[in-house]
């Protein structure tokens, strides 16, 4: 039954297209499923290698902005007449910019970053992003500033033999970001069952004893970083090429901030958590919006985090799975009472 | 030269406020361990209290100031009381997300109530400036200076010379001998919380009628108190408001003679810059057990 | 495990440690070696000094002056996971293993640095991952059998005993690969028939070629279990040799009973 669970739900998701039709609600789907992505990769170095970084949008940000000028072309004096000139790019070529571009910068926030530890840690992850956002506001030549860059044109998916197919519709888009996200999930799936993922996770609980036994603290810390930046940044680049405008609001700290309710809410460390949330907080907005206005729904999100913390502490999917546990288990006793167990039940 | 004048005496008068904010949040932080997102909120709720007393009643603007700093202490013991004690956990992570919580919650409450449009409060000071050869002040400023020095030096007697202030050093070196010495942790906590908030809301009624009234004030306020905690050391009064007057002449200097645009950037630079390479602040010492 | 003949030679050589904090010295001069093979036994009262000489020659606590070298290495500067990889390992008396992990996920965390994947054999599942994943497997349960806590693999470590936790703790440290064992006060608060396992375990670590130290209050086990024994009182060294020869020194009879009574 519960290996059936994940199947079902990727068929569901694959036929979506074909039984919805309303636009909006194809267009909410896409979106969150890109801040799925975002929050999956977020969890990756919350929930499993246990470090609070509430500066991850700045690798969403920058893979959005990479993709974008990489495929658009940039005319940049760097320094005393030294010019940098790009040319435009396949948009697709942009996308893997975007992922090697999010990593690198990753690698250097992360090597920085984890000189310290705890709070200091988490102030220092937005710092980052604040001046990231600032640099995008400022550095007009590059960025266009608040101007914004426009005109970001769609993916063109080259087959060969059969010519290419470039992205213009939602349909097209949803299955493409539907691709994206089952590779981020195999990715991430595959990490934390590794030996890698098990020194993350040791980090996590007992960064000391970790260390005594071998495991190299910086490195691996640094490592999840890298992984969790570049898929982020992959998913920046899904977002610039959907939306086709992206300017320095998308480094605003409240993405960071519904990428993290996202991940809290699912539950931080589970595979499932960070899609749970992702589609709980990709849907409020559209259940609420006809009688709570922006603020309201915010206000309402804001209080649902407090409530979480305090209700479900470890999150959606870990309470789920205590309760399926737990109804096994009265179900088991009930009928050990009841004195019509068999051998092999509770299996 | 007498432009770096201006931005000098333009520095010292917001950084005196600066170090109320940095004060602030240096005891919660510092005594509390609590990572306080919320901190801006009540620098933000402290001007918008001082608009609804002085220019939407109509009352008068000194009474504003006063009220917004009692509520502001209220509104901090409140939120100690009602979010962080049932938590009983020191989990630092689940008391950040509250707090993130708490601050989302009160800043759309703004937003809601008085709307998005920036507010001007009126003051009784006139408006011709105060000209000391090349430097221009006007009134209110010197009146915010002072009134920030008074409240600076209140928060050091307070901290060094009452009972009170005793209890807060002594849970801030070590929070279980002094509950062992019948400090009732409690309570320290919940007053360290409303001291602190007082502090960021005075900031807040200080600064709201010299710059505009907005529901995101607060945003880069809790950062920057961030970047004069750090600065200063963590549970540092005297660093905090240092680290104040510091940030206030790095952005003035910096907004002045490199890009206004990166103004706001210089605390995030301080931040990164004090952590990397000096973590326990410009000003720790030995006995401050951070 | 493999079985190794020792060679005799030394492995762990102390050389003037000291560690003062502030004006406190912790640890005088301190001078000794641990042979290939051996199992030594580090006493002394309480607040002889120890932990903290436990610390410095597990690399955890910088030494004022001296050095400590492993196999010829020395191990200033060197960070946890390096000290590790030259083979040294400990153990923890208190946050002894990973609470929230199985049993059996503790140990195959503890064999970290008998993996040889990367990131892109994880990433691209290629075959050799599966391969090596299994052999990690395989050797958990060895090293579960090894200190017989093989049927509690699938249980949540910090819902064991206490006396089993301290197994655990061993275990992952065995994990590691050691070849050299630092016990960390591994039978403190422990019952008999506890004690008494952990005895045995120590025993045929010792058989596959590990060379052990122990800091132990324990005086029955560690007299038991030790070739030698170094006495500390007051940061340093006061006696130094075989068990027998170390409970009939004065000077040490003297450091823990006090200057107050003769004995015969």
């Amino acid at each position: 039954m519960k290996r059936a669970l994940p199947v079902f739900w990727l068929v569901l998701l694959l036929t979506v297209p074909l039984w919805l039709r309303d636009q909006y609600l194809l267009h909410t789907l896409i979106t969150t499923g890109i801040f799925t992505i975002a929050a999956m990769s977020l969890n990756l170095l919350l929930g499993y290698t246990g470090q609070l970084s509430l500066g991850h949008v700045a690798f969403f940000g920058i893979g959005a902005y990479a993709s974008a000028l990489t495929t658009l072309g940039f005319d940049v004096e760097l320094f005393a007449g030294f010019r940098v000139v790009h040319q435009p790019w396949p948009a697709i070529v942009g996308f893997f910019v975007a992922i090697v571009v999010a990593g690198v910068s990753g690698y250097m926030i992360g090597r920085l970053s984890f000189k310290v530890r705890g709070a200091y840690f988490v102030i220092v992850t937005i710092s980052f992003a604040e001046v990231t956002r600032l640099v995008a506001l400022n550095w007009v030549e590059l960025t266009q500033g608040p101007l914004a860059l426009t005109n970001i044109p769609p993916f063109t998916l080259g087959f060969p033999g059969l010519g290419t197919y470039t992205l213009w519709n939602k349909v097209a888009y949803y299955y493409f970001v539907l691709a994206a996200g089952l590779g981020a999930y195999v990715v991430i799936s595959r990490l934390v069952g590794s030996r890698i993922g098990r020194a993350m996770i040791a980090l996590k609980n007992n960064e000391s004893l970790a260390s005594s036994v071998g495991i190299d603290v910086t490195r691996y810390l640094v490592l999840a970083a890298v992984v969790s930046a570049a898929v982020a940044g992959g998913a920046g680049s899904l977002y610039a090429h959907y939306l086709k405008i992206i300017d320095p609001d998308i480094f605003l700290f409240v993405y960071t901030v519904t990428m993290v309710i996202m991940v809290i809410t699912g539950g931080k460390g589970t595979l499932a958590g960070p899609i749970v949330g992702g589609i709980i907080f990709g849907f409020l907005p559209v259940i609420v919006r006809d009688f709570a206005a922006p603020a309201m729904q915010w206000i309402l999100y804001g209080a649902l985090m407090i409530v979480i913390v305090f209700v479900l502490p470890q999150g959606v999917v870990p309470a789920v799975e205590h309760w399926v546990t737990n109804r096994a288990r009265r179900k088991l006793a009930a009928t050990i009472l009841a004195g019509t167990a068999k051998p092999g039940d509770g299996r | 030269m007498d432009q770096f004048l201006q931005h000098l005496v333009n520095a010292v008068i917001l950084g005196g406020t600066y170090a109320l904010l940095g004060i602030g949040l240096t005891l919660i932080f510092g005594i509390m361990r609590v990572v306080n997102f919320a901190h801006g909120e009540l620098y933000a709720f402290g001007a918008y209290t001082v608009y609804l007393v002085a220019a939407a009643l109509g009352l008068d603007f000194f009474l504003g100031l006063a009220v917004a700093v009692i509520a502001g202490a209220l509104l901090g013991a409140l939120i100690e009381i009602t979010l962080l004690r049932p938590l009983r956990t020191d989990d630092i992570d689940t008391v950040m997300l509250v707090m993130i919580g708490a601050w989302i919650v009160m800043q759309n409450t703004e937003l809601m109530v008085w709307g998005g449009v920036a507010k001007a409060i009126v003051t009784p000071f006139p408006d011709t400036p105060l000209v000391i050869g090349p430097v221009s002040l006007s009134w209110l400023r010197v009146f915010v200076l002072l009134v920030a020095l008074v409240l600076i030096v209140g928060s050091y007697l307070l901290i060094h010379r009452t009972k009170l202030g005793k209890a807060m050093r002594a849970t801030f070196q070590d929070r279980d001998t002094a509950a062992l010495m019948g400090v009732n942790i409690k309570g320290i906590y919940t007053a360290t919380f409303a001291i602190g908030s007082g502090l960021a809301a005075a900031a807040g009624a200080l600064l709201g009628p010299v710059f505009l009234v907005t529901p995101t004030m607060g945003d880069l306020a809790s950062l920057k108190a961030f970047a004069i905690v750090i600065l200063g050391g963590l549970g540092n009064i005297t660093g905090a408001t240092i680290g104040g007057f510091i940030l206030a002449l790095v952005e003035e200097l910096g907004a002045g003679y490199v890009s206004s645009g990166y103004r706001d950037a210089m605390g995030f630079l301080i931040i990164i810059a004090v952590l990397l390479f000096k973590p326990t602040g410009l000003f720790a010492r030995a006995e401050r057990v951070g | 495990m493999q079985a190794r003949v020792a060679s005799g030679e030394v492995v762990l050589s102390i050389e003037h440690v000291a560690v003062h904090f502030g004006g406190l010295v912790a640890l005088a001069d301190l001078n000794f070696s641990v042979c290939d093979g051996e199992i030594v036994g580090l006493i002394g009262p309480n607040g002889a000094g120890k932990t903290t000489a436990f610390n410095v020659f597990t690399g955890f606590l910088k030494p004022t002056t001296g050095e400590v070298r492993y196999r010829g290495t020395s191990l200033n500067g060197l960070k946890p996971h390096e000290i590790a990889d030259l083979g040294l390992v400990r153990t923890f008396q208190r946050t002894s293993i990973f609470h929230d992990h199985s049993v059996f996920d503790n140990v195959l965390t503890g064999l970290h640095r008998r993996g040889r994947s990367t990131l892109w054999d994880t990433l691209l599942a290629l075959p050799r991952e599966k391969v090596a994943e299994r052999e990690l497997v395989d050797h958990a349960h060895e090293i579960l059998a090894l200190v017989g806590l093989d049927r509690r693999a699938a249980e949540v470590a910090g819902a064991l005993p206490y006396g089993e936790q301290r197994l655990l703790g061993i275990a992952l440290a065995l994990a590691a690969r050691p070849s050299m064992l630092l016990l960390d006060e591994p039978v403190s608060g422990m019952n008999l028939s506890e004690t008494a396992k952990v005895m045995k375990l120590i025993d045929s670590i010792r058989g596959s070629g590990v060379t052990i130290l122990v800091v132990e209050h324990d005086m029955p086990m560690v007299m038991q279990v030790s070739d030698r024994i170094v006495v500390l009182n007051y940061g340093r060294i006061i006696a130094e040799g075989p068990p027998a020869a170390i409970q009939k020194n004065p000077d040490v009879i003297r450091a823990y009973l006090g200057e107050g009574k003769r004995r015969a």
